[in-house]
């Protein structure tokens, strides 16, 4: 098994309470940084680690930092993003839910180098138990003079708050998340300007996700170059995938980035394989935004290389022979899976949760959602999978944010992997409505 | 709007309006408007859904217009903005839930409860809904239900199964 940064404790004992939590060296990253480092230096060693943004973008953390504008008499703020909602993503909850004093940890060390005097993390709403761990252990926090005023003697004042959401996808998208934490409805904004120099409250801003700003305590007591040998290339440190749908096992499972999505799959320390002895039909890698592939796609790439995780291999072939890592949410189907039936029900997730601002996304997701609905229960036309496509095509790229993307890649590369299953469902549209019925072909089966 | 459950006098009990004003301190000064989700969650803890009058409380509250409050509590899906159940059930119905059988748990608990969904039983103990993702993917199939407690909560319920729910139903939810 390999190395585990973030939750290499979770089990031992009960880790919320944070003399627990200071037992397994908890804490020690604020020591370090507050009393022995500049918040520069901590920028340095997080861009030296190479962490990338773990909350579906890859983005790399420690560059999104040095963006970070610092105009004299302006507060700035770090922001946590801890919104999970893309479906199959549950693995911040796990981190919070067990371990809140990483995260909390993670976001002193990040506004310390950051230079916030106020940070915020923004839970969504529903995982109200969630936000009552963090909330207890922010309190403990603060009594232990880890937070509030002149932490440690280091002349840092920091305050940390929850914030709840209200029930609403797109405030995972990070304009729409402060629109939101500003009390406001969740429409994300125009960019430029970018939250780096106007986000929270028009000030300088900085939205990371939950695993990203719990990796840096780490990254601080052990340094960047450690962190950046964990990995495989530009893929570097541990993941938490959420593995879900049908398989043995699902949760939580923290990895070395690389580890062959075979393995992932089958052993049983991790997914244990499909469940009911059945066999793998295809896998959404990364969340349902990102690309479903079939089973013969997913463990090997086009060329016949083992398919690993991590963001290069997933992305291997770009989209016509691959996925993304995303927020590594793991779903897996067996065979009896409809795929059509699934992609309807994607599509009338992002029709739900568009906020409506840009026409493209309001209307596009709405149109897909009733074709795939149409097709799904035997009404459908041959030249719906071409409408669908097309629909699909005009949202990509013409929305203020990655919200339309999401709704049409799901789309795409479902006819793309799936298109004969569609035509099925036209073709035999009785068939195709009966309960239980499913359209199988073997050659996509692993 | 009907006016079931609205109370004559909207105006949270001082121990809720103490919180109220502890969570408004969180912002900076001039930014209370910020804490208009987290105020009505309190408001809903209190009232059990959020009526015109509560809303145009909370706008006073907090010192906003009350189309502030509106285009809020009908943006986000977790406000009640018309009279609910005492317990609303609220069952994810996103892809990874229907893998493990949430079509199924919805249709067992639209037959049990005798209402379809968007319905309320007409004891008026629930209220059946279908939400989106509650990142619970694992632990599919899932349902979300708000106990009212102190300032409020939300307990998850998963692995759900017929036999679940009919025992959640005889013994918890009452």
């Amino acid at each position: 098994m390999g190395i585990k940064i973030l939750t290499e404790h979770i089990g031992k004992e009960d880790l919320k309470p944070i003399d627990a939590y200071m037992k397994y060296g908890g804490y020690t990253a604020v020591k370090k940084a507050l009393t022995s480092m500049s918040p520069d230096a901590i920028v340095e060693e997080v861009k030296k680690s190479g962490l990338r943004g773990r909350g579906g973008a890859g983005f790399p953390t420690g560059m999104k930092w040095s963006f970070l504008a610092k105009p004299e008499g302006k507060p700035r703020y770090l922001v946590c993003n801890a919104d999970e909602s893309e479906p199959g993503t549950f693995k911040d909850r796990y981190l919070m839910m067990h371990s809140p004093h990483t995260l909390i940890e993670g976001m002193i060390v990040s506004s310390f180098a950051l230079g916030a005097n106020t940070s915020y993390i923004y839970v969504r709403g529903e995982m109200m138990f969630v936000i009552r761990i963090l909330e207890k252990a922010i309190a403990e926090a603060y009594a232990k003079g880890l937070l509030g005023k002149n932490i440690l003697g280091s002349g840092y004042n920091l305050d940390l708050y929850v914030h709840p959401g209200g029930g609403a996808y797109i405030c995972g998208e990070e304009t729409a998340l402060l629109e939101s934490l500003e009390g406001k409805r969740g429409n994300p904004r125009n960019k430029p300007p970018f939250p780096a120099v106007s986000g929270l409250y028009a000030c300088p801003t900085v939205v990371n996700n939950v695993e990203s700003i719990a990796a840096t305590s780490w990254i601080i007591n052990n340094g960047g170059d450690e962190y950046a040998k964990i990995g495989i290339g530009k893929s570097t440190g541990t993941k938490l995938i959420s593995a879900c749908g049908n398989i043995n096992n699902p949760g939580v499972y923290e990895i070395e980035l690389g580890l062959s999505v075979e393995e992932f799959l089958y052993s049983d320390q991790y997914c244990g394989g499909i469940a009911n002895g059945k066999k793998l039909k295809a896998l959404v890698a990364g969340g349902s935004s990102v690309p479903i592939l079939p089973a013969n796609l997913i463990t090997k790439t086009a060329n016949g290389e083992s398919r690993l995780m991590s963001y290069e291999s997933l992305s291997d072939g770009g989209f016509a022979t691959g996925t993304m890592l995303g927020s590594g949410g793991f779903i897996v189907f067996d065979e009896d899976q409809c795929i059509v039936r699934n992609t309807w029900n994607f599509t009338r997730f992002y029709h739900h949760e568009s906020c409506g601002q840009c026409s493209p996304c309001r209307e596009g997701t709405g149109w897909m959602e009733k074709v795939l609905h149409r097709i799904e229960h035997g009404h459908g036309h041959m030249h719906d999978i071409d409408l669908l496509v097309d629909v699909a095509k005009k949202i990509e790229g013409n929305t203020i944010c990655p919200l339309g993307d999401a709704a049409a890649w799901p789309v795409g590369s479902a006819i793309r992997h799936f298109r004969d299953e569609f035509e099925w469902h036209i073709k035999n549209p009785s068939e195709a409505t009966r309960k239980g019925a499913v359209y199988r072909k073997e050659a996509v089966f692993a | 709007m009907t006016e079931v459950n609205t109370p004559e006098k909207v105006e949270f009990s001082p121990e809720t309006l103490k919180k109220a004003q502890e969570i408004i301190a969180r912002y900076p000064e001039g930014r209370q408007k910020s804490a208009l989700l987290p105020v009505l969650h309190l408001a809903q803890n209190e009232w059990n859904w959020l009526s015109a009058p509560v809303m145009d409380y909370v706008a006073g509250l907090l010192s906003i217009q009350p189309i502030e409050v509106y285009e809020v509590a009908t943006f986000y899906t977790m406000f009640q903005i018309e009279p609910v159940g005492k317990y609303v059930l609220e069952v994810c119905r996103t892809g990874p839930c229907c893998l493990r059988g949430a079509e199924n748990i919805i249709d067992y608990l639209e037959n049990k409860l005798g209402t379809k969904v968007g319905g309320t039983t007409t004891d008026g103990l629930f209220t059946l809904k279908t939400v989106e993702c509650l990142a619970a993917c694992g632990f599919a199939p899932v349902l979300q239900v708000r106990l009212k407690k102190e300032d409020g909560n939300y307990i998850y319920y998963e692995n759900l199964t017929p036999e679940k729910i009919d025992n959640l139903i005889a013994t918890e939810w009452v």
